[in-house]
């Protein structure tokens, strides 16, 4: 399924950042996807299931969030982090400033894989430990 | 058990100064009036678990603990051999810091940047262009009676910021607070602010700039010819128009939303626009959202030694500004910069992932409070206070007001201020024996 990525702040977000970026509750604020209802059952996805987001850059497994905030439909968010920036794009345009909003991302169930920690998925995708 | 009154919350650009903390032994205890981002910080400092507490240099691949000097001739070593490093962060420290950061550059000849690049850089490249219709946080809280927040969820990012100067406080001319008030949110999604919003006006996602102009159209006596603009009826466009031109004193906050969006700088350039024009009717100001605590103040600061606001480039001996050129993004994605020294910042976590390569591949310093995927990265780790809960200094706010922060407790063992790893590091660079302003305990 296509979407229309957003990521951004939320609140849980800035409260597990200064608690400390090693911490599970840090993955559990950031790595998730918030998804409108309908766009949920037509990906088949529930609460809490494994998601895959893909773009033209790379790719992540998060877990699947219902938005508080539909409808939105076609339009996902996820907080910001090192989740979301695996997958957002190239460029500034000249401006400086990365696609942050308005990625174009395709979905998939990825029911079962595990979500990586920060740390883990740090080491993953840039060969640093 | 000492307690300490009117202290300023050194997480976000809303730069609370009202919060109460008490301290025993050296922990902080108890915190009042802060939000839950905040209170989160302050506890934060007396988790010793997960902070940096030891310097640390890569060897054979994996960090080491070493002596603090060790550190610090290791992270002039790596800056004094590079022929382009970049300097990034500086947000989340104070202004003393930024300082000497800005001398670094200059000595180093290096690209210096800070978070504005990923945040509000669109609204300084339009502020160039359509100039700044600001206030200060006080004159909203006294005169606004009609607040917008577009592309920005204070509830989430700036969790007091309607509590204390826009929707809830009473001021001088706002007597009953909230009910002399209104909140309009324009966003992609009915936000938790938008959710508390008088009116809440759903944009299509990327059409911000359609919508200003729709504003505009109508702000200016034209007509719409449209049915509807950006998924917005044609109607509501006109009685929002109306509703901004009839106001005593407006106030448009906006966000991210409006700045990493499709069209950038120019969403702003026409939201200023768009302001200007409401000012033939009304009074009408606008103001960003400003994330990090003490962004204002890099601007600040580089401007006086640079004269410029962010994005400066020491290279060619001497000052130069070209964002899109020398924001750090790009100098990243070019592979241009042959070292890096972050302070305060975390680019591995929130830079796209091509910079975050090129970073990898790179001799990298880090300078931070906690363990981070930019510390992961680093070859040289620095462990520094907490500004504003370990360390004193000067933050600006958001509508650009300048705040002294506090000193509460004492940092962690041997651990020193920005300020003074800054100062020791310029002082290994330029080959002088350091300044000792504060003893390494």
């Amino acid at each position: 399924m296509e979407v229309t990525l957003i990521t951004g702040r939320t609140v849980a977000q800035g409260e597990e950042m200064e608690k400390g970026k090693t911490g599970e509750g840090f993955k559990r604020a950031c790595a998730v996807i918030e998804l409108d209802p309908e766009d949920m059952s037509r990906l088949g996805a529930y609460e809490g299931d494994e998601v895959r987001v893909e773009t033209d850059v790379g790719e992540v497994v998060v877990v699947a969030k219902k938005s508080r905030d539909a409808p939105h439909p076609g339009v996902a968010f996820m907080p910001l982090g090192p989740w979301a920036n695996v997958v957002v794009g190239e460029g500034t345009a000249s401006t400086g400033m990365p696609p942050f909003k308005g990625i174009k991302a395709r979905l998939t169930l990825a029911k079962g894989e595990r979500v990586l920690s920060a740390e883990e998925l740090v080491a993953r995708v840039y060969g640093k430990e | 058990m000492p307690r300490y009154t009117d202290v300023i919350c050194s997480f976000c650009g809303t730069l609370c100064d009202d919060i109460e903390v008490s301290v025993e032994d050296n922990r902080i205890v108890d915190v009042k009036h802060a939000c839950r981002i905040g209170t989160a910080k302050f506890l934060s400092s007396n988790d010793l678990e997960h902070r940096l507490l030891k310097p640390m240099v890569r060897k054979n691949g994996k960090l080491v603990e070493v002596s603090l000097e060790e550190a610090i001739e290791r992270a002039a070593e790596i800056l004094k051999n590079a022929v382009k490093p970049l300097l990034y962060g500086w947000s989340s420290t104070c202004c003393e810091a930024q300082s000497v950061g800005i001398e670094l550059a200059e000595e180093l000849g290096g690209v210096i940047d800070a978070t504005v690049t990923v945040c509000h850089g669109p609204s300084v490249l339009a502020v160039h262009d359509a100039g700044y219709p600001g206030c200060t946080l006080g004159e909203v809280k006294n005169r606004a009676d009609l607040i917008i927040y577009w592309g920005s969820n204070p509830m989430h990012g700036h969790p007091r910021h309607l509590s204390r100067y826009s929707i809830f406080p009473r001021g001088y001319f706002r007597e009953r607070g909230q009910s002399d008030r209104e909140l309009i949110v324009i966003d992609v999604r009915k936000t938790d602010t938008a959710k508390i919003a008088n009116k809440f006006v759903r944009v299509n996602y990327g059409e911000d700039y359609e919508l200003i102009s729709a504003l505009r159209k109508v702000v200016n006596g034209g007509e719409l010819r449209e049915e509807s603009v950006a998924g917005v009826p044609k109607e509501e466009i006109i009685a929002l128009a109306e509703k901004m031109m009839n106001c005593q004193f407006g106030v448009l906050f906006f966000g991210m939303g409006l700045t990493q969006s499709y069209g950038r700088h120019r969403n702003i350039d026409n939201a200023i626009c768009l302001v200007r024009d409401l000012n033939v009717h009304t009074k009408f100001v606008m103001q960003p959202m400003r994330g990090h605590y003490n962004v204002v103040g890099f601007s600040e600061v580089l401007g006086w030694q640079a004269g410029f606001p962010y994005a400066v480039d020491f290279g060619r001996g001497f000052a130069w500004y070209n964002p899109g050129e020398t924001t750090a993004n790009d100098v990243l994605q070019r592979g241009e910069c042959d070292a890096a020294l972050v302070i305060a910042s975390d680019p591995v976590s929130h830079f796209p992932r091509k910079s975050v390569e090129h970073l990898a591949k790179i001799p990298l310093v880090a300078i931070d409070i906690h363990p981070t995927p930019t510390t992961q990265i680093a070859d040289v780790v620095i462990p520094s206070a907490i500004a504003g809960i370990e360390a004193e200094g000067t933050a600006y706010r958001m509508d650009s007001v300048p705040l002294r922060l506090r000193k509460v407790k004492e940092p962690p063992e041997g651990v020193l201020s920005d300020e003074e790893i800054m100062r020791r590091l310029l002082a290994k660079v330029r080959g002088e024996a350091p300044k000792l302003e504060v003893e390494a305990r």
